[in-house]
C-alpha cells in the first residue's frame, strides 16, 4: 500500500534535488506532481486541494533548515501535514467499564465486515477476554453460516437470529437478544456483525440508526476497503451523519491500493482509523500508527513497525549471541534454521516486504520474476525440513556432511541431494553475508537507545 | 424502468454536477473556472486523472462549437472512441454461438459480488431456456459454498461442491464431469476472492484455468474479471494483473446503483481493451445488465437533459 505514490512523491523530489534554492517555480512543479500522484491514489479531489495550498502556503516562504536540502525540506513539510491530515495519534478502541464492550460494525456490501469482525473476535480472545459475536445480517444468503464457521474456527460463540434469511427476519430483534444474552452469561465484548449497505439506502441506514439505539454501543465501527475510490468521502459522511461512527477499520491492506481512500475518510469524518486489515487470516489485523503511516507514504517504510515485530520475537539476549557467532563465523545451520524460522514468526514475507523502504520494489521485482522466484513460505518450510533431517551434529558442523548423510537428509525431508546441496551452499553464502553486516541494525535492533535514536532519524527527514 | 433510466438514477449525483456546470458553461464559453467545475465532476466520478486531463485539453483546444447542438460533444466523442475500439457482444449471443457446455470462469478481488453475480447469470441463462450449472469453486472463504447453494435453491440450478478447504482445482475437475453427463449448456463456476497481488493465489487461479483446458480443450470459454464500482484507480491494476495471469476476456462491473459511478472503466477499455459485458445497477436478481457504451455514457454525462 501506498508503494506507488511513495516512488512518485520520490520522483518529483529526486528532481528538486540539486536545485540550490527552493523558489516558487519549482515547488509549484512539485506539487503539480504531488497532486497528480494523490489523485491517482484516490483521495478525493476536494482534499487534495485543500492539502495542496496547504502545503504551498508552508513551503513559499519557508527558510530552509540548515543541513537539509531544499527537496528534504519540501518532503518534511508534506511528511507532517500528511501525518496530521491522518490524526496525530495511535487511536485506541474504548472498553466499557461496565462490561459488554458492544462493538457495531457497519459499512457497504464486501468491504469485509465479516472477516473483520472474526479478526476482531480473535484479538479479544488473545487478551483472554471472553467474547460473543452476532449475526445481524439476515438478507445475504449464508452470512450468518459464515460468521458461525469463523466462530467455530476461534471457538467463540456465535448468537444467530431463528428467522435469518427469510422476509421477516429482524436485524434489530436479533442484536438486541445477542446483547442481553450476554449480559446474562457474563461476556465481556460482544461484536454486531450488520449487514453491508448503501449510505444512500435509507430503510437499511434506518435499521442501523434502530440497533444502535437498541443496545447503545461503546463502538461503531466502519469498515471501509482501502480500494474505494472517491466514494470514500460520501460513504463516510453518509455513516457518520445517520449513524454516528466512533472509528474505521481500513481493510484489505495488504494489497498493492495506493490507499487514497484512507486519507479521504479521516479527512472526511476526522473519525480515527483503528485497525488495518491486512490479510484473509484471522491475525491479520494491526494497530494504525498515523506518523508510520506517514512515514510509509513518503518511503521512508514502516520500520518502526518491523522493529517493534522483531522485538516481540527476538530478545536482546538472542540478539547479542548471534552476533557474537555471525562476527566470529561460527553460525550454525541450527542458528540459520532459527533465524529463518524468527523472521517467519514476525509476519509472512510479504507483509514484512511492505514495512521495509524499498520493499515494493522488490516485491513487484519477484512477482516480475515469474513463479518459483524470491523466497516464498513453501520454500522456507522445505529449508527448514532439511535442517530438520539432519542430526544434531550435522547442524552444528556442516562440514561433516558427506556424500551419504547427504542421501539420508534428502530422503527425511522428502526433498533431493540437489536440494540439499543448495541449501548449504546458500547456508555459507548467508553466513558470509551476515558477517559483512554485522555492526550494522540487526545487532542494534534490541537496545533502546539506539532504537530512539532511529526512530528521530526516521521522524525527521 | 429501463436500463438507462436505472443506471442514469444512479448516476443521479454525477449526473447533477456535471449539467449544473454545463449549463453555465453554454453561456459563457470555456472559462477557466468552469472547466476546473467539469474536471472536479469527472475525477469525482473515478474517472482517473489521465484520463480527465486529457478530455480537458481536447475542451481547452476545440473550445465548445456553437454548431453542435449537443455541447458535450468533445467529451462524449473521445469517451465512445475509446469503447467503440473494443469488440464487443453480449454473453447471451455468444452463449448462444458458443459451444457446449460453455464455460465461464469469474474470478475477482475479495468482496466485489463475484458469487452475487454467478446466481444473477445463473438466473438470466435458465430464464434465457439454457440449463446452467453452478460450480462452487471458493473453498476458502467461509461459507462462500452454502452462499452459492441458496442462490442455487432459490433459482433452481444444481451446483457442485466439496468441502470446504477442499482444493479448488478438484472441484472443477468434478463440475466439469458433472455438466458432460448432465449435458448442461453454460458452466458458472465461481473462484474465491484473490488480491491480485498474492502471487500464490494468482498460481492457483492459472492452475484452475489450466485444468479446465485440460478436460475440456477451448474452455473457458469466458473469463469474466468481476470489478468493484465503488473501488477507484486500484481497479486498473487489478484488471492489468488478472489480465496479465489469464488472458481476461470479459468484464463485470458491479455496485453501480449508489452514489458510485465507475469512472475508472474508461481508463481500463483504453488500456486493455477489453470488452465491458455487464454492469450491477442493484441488489435485484434482474439488475445485472449488459454493458451498452453509449448509454453508458450518455447517462454518466446525461446529455439528453443538458440539450432540450
Amino acid at each position: 500500500m501506498f508503494g506507488s505514490l511513495t516512488e512518485k512523491i520520490d520522483n518529483v523530489f529526486k528532481q528538486l534535488r540539486g536545485q540550490a534554492v527552493l523558489s516558487e517555480q519549482n515547488i509549484t512543479d512539485a506539487l503539480k506532481e504531488v497532486r497528480l500522484a494523490l489523485l491517482e491514489a484516490d483521495v478525493n479531489f476536494k482534499i487534495v486541494k485543500d492539502f495542496i495550498e496547504r502545503i504551498r502556503e508552508k513551503a513559499i516562504g519557508q527558510e530552509v533548515f540548515k543541513g537539509l536540502n531544499p527537496a528534504q525540506q519540501v518532503v518534511k513539510i508534506v511528511w507532517e501535514e500528511l501525518r496530521d491530515l491522518l490524526g496525530k495519534d495511535h487511536a485506541e478502541l474504548h472498553l466499557s467499564s461496565s462490561p459488554p464492550t458492544i462493538i457495531m460494525m457497519v459499512g457497504l456490501q464486501g468491504s469485509g465486515k465479516t472477516t473483520t469482525t472474526g479478526k476482531l473476535a480473535s484479538h479479544f480472545k488473545t487478551q483472554g477476554k471472553r467474547v460473543l459475536l452476532v449475526a445481524a445480517d439476515p438478507r445475504r444468503p449464508a452470512a450468518g453460516e459464515q460468521l458461525a464457521s469463523l466462530g467455530q474456527e476461534l471457538e467463540v460463540l456465535v448468537h444467530r437470529g431463528d428467522q435469518e434469511g427469510k422476509p421477516n427476519a429482524n436485524a434489530v430483534q436479533t442484536c438486541r437478544d445477542g446483547v442481553s444474552r450476554a449480559k446474562e452469561h457474563g461476556y465481556e465484548v460482544v461484536i454486531l456483525d450488520t449487514g453491508g449497505r448503501l449510505q444512500i439506502d435509507e430503510e437499511l441506514m434506518q435499521e442501523l440508526v434502530d440497533i444502535k439505539q437498541s443496545v447503545s454501543p461503546q463502538e461503531t465501527l466502519l469498515v471501509a476497503d482501502s480500494m474505494t475510490g472517491q466514494e470514500a468521502v460520501s460513504v463516510a459522511e453518509r455513516f457518520d451523519q445517520v449513524v454516528g461512527l466512533d472509528g474505521v477499520i481500513l481493510t484489505k491492506v495488504e494489497g498493492d491500493a495506493r490507499g487514497g481512500a484512507v486519507l479521504s475518510i479521516r479527512s472526511a469524518t476526522g473519525k480515527p482509523i483503528k485497525f488495518l486489515g491486512v490479510g484473509e487470516k484471522l491475525d491479520a489485523l494491526e494497530p494504525f500508527y498515523p506518523d508510520r503511516m506517514a512515514s510509509r507514504i513518503l518511503g521512508m517504510g514502516d520500520v518502526l513497525t518491523l522493529i517493534e515485530k522483531a522485538q516481540e520475537n527476538f530478545s536482546q539476549e538472542e540478539a547479542e549471541t548471534l552476533q557474537r557467532k555471525v562476527s566470529s563465523n561460527t553460525l550454525t545451520l541450527e542458528d540459520f534454521r532459527d533465524q529463518i524460522q524468527q523472521v517467519n514468526k514476525m509476519g509472512s514475507l510479504d507483509q514484512i516486504l511492505d514495512m521495509l523502504p524499498g520493499g515494493q520494489k522488490i516485491k513487484s521485482m519477484v512477482a516480475n520474476a515469474g513463479p518459483g522466484a524470491g523466497l516464498p513460505e513453501k520454500e522456507i518450510k522445505r529449508v527448514v525440513a532439511i535442517i530438520d533431517s539432519m542430526t544434531r551434529k550435522e547442524r552444528r558442523d556442516h562440514t561433516i556432511i558427506n556424500g551419504n548423510r547427504k542421501k539420508r537428509i534428502s530422503r527425511g525431508s522428502g526433498t533431493s541431494v540437489q536440494e540439499v546441496n543448495r541449501l548449504i551452499k546458500q547456508f555459507l553464502e548467508a553466513r558470509r553475508m551476515m558477517k559483512t553486516l554485522v555492526g550494522g541494525r540487526m545487532g542494534k535492533m534490541g537496545k533502546g537507545k539506539k532504537r530512539k535514536k532511529l526512530v528521530r532519524v526516521l521522524q525527521s527527514p | 424502468m429501463g436500463w438507462l433510466q436505472r443506471l442514469q438514477d444512479g448516476l443521479t449525483k454525477t449526473r447533477k454536477n456535471v449539467e449544473g456546470s454545463l449549463k453555465r458553461l453554454l453561456g459563457s464559453g470555456p472559462d477557466p473556472a468552469v472547466l476546473e467545475e467539469v474536471e472536479e465532476a469527472l475525477l469525482g466520478a473515478d474517472v482517473g486523472v489521465r484520463v480527465v486531463e486529457r478530455l480537458m485539453e481536447q475542451i481547452r483546444t476545440e473550445g465548445f462549437s456553437t454548431d453542435s447542438d449537443d455541447p458535450l460533444h468533445p467529451f462524449k466523442r473521445t469517451l465512445l472512441d475509446i469503447f467503440q475500439t473494443i469488440p464487443s457482444e453480449s454473453l447471451d449471443i455468444l452463449i448462444q454461438q458458443g459451444p457446449r457446455p460453455y464455460v465461464i470462469l469469474t474470478v475477482g478481488i475479495n468482496g466485489v459480488g463475484k458469487t452475487t453475480t454467478v446466481a444473477k447469470l445463473g438466473k438470466r441463462f435458465k430464464q434465457a431456456g439454457h440449463q446452467p450449472l453452478f460450480v462452487a469453486a471458493d473453498t476458502f472463504r467461509a461459507a462462500a459454498t452454502e452462499q452459492l447453494e441458496i442462490w442455487g435453491n432459490r433459482i433452481g440450478v444444481d451446483v457442485i461442491r466439496h468441502k470446504q478447504g477442499a482444493d479448488p482445482a478438484a472441484v472443477v475437475f468434478d463440475g466439469l464431469a458433472a455438466a458432460k453427463s448432465r449435458k448442461s449448456d453454460v458452466v458458472l463456476i465461481d473462484t474465491a476472492g484473490r488480491l491480485h497481488t498474492k502471487v500464490n493465489l494468482m498460481q492457483e487461479i492459472q492452475k484452475i484455468k489450466r485444468v479446465i483446458t485440460r478436460e475440456l480443450p477451448g474452455a473457458p470459454h469466458e473469463v469474466l474479471l468481476t470489478l468493484d464500482g465503488t473501488l477507484g484507480q486500484n481497479t486498473i491494476a487489478q484488471a492489468k494483473q488478472f489480465h496479465e495471469s489469464l488472458g481476461v476476456t470479459g468484464l463485470a462491473l458491479t455496485k453501480l446503483d449508489g452514489t458510485a459511478r465507475g469512472g475508472v472503466v474508461v481508463a481500463i477499455a483504453e488500456e486493455l481493451k477489453i470488452p465491458i459485458r455487464l454492469i450491477g445497477v442493484g441488489e435485484g436478481e434482474d439488475d445485472l445488465q449488459n454493458f451498452q457504451a453509449k448509454e453508458f455514457i450518455d447517462a454518466l454525462l446525461h446529455i439528453e437533459n443538458s440539450t432540450r
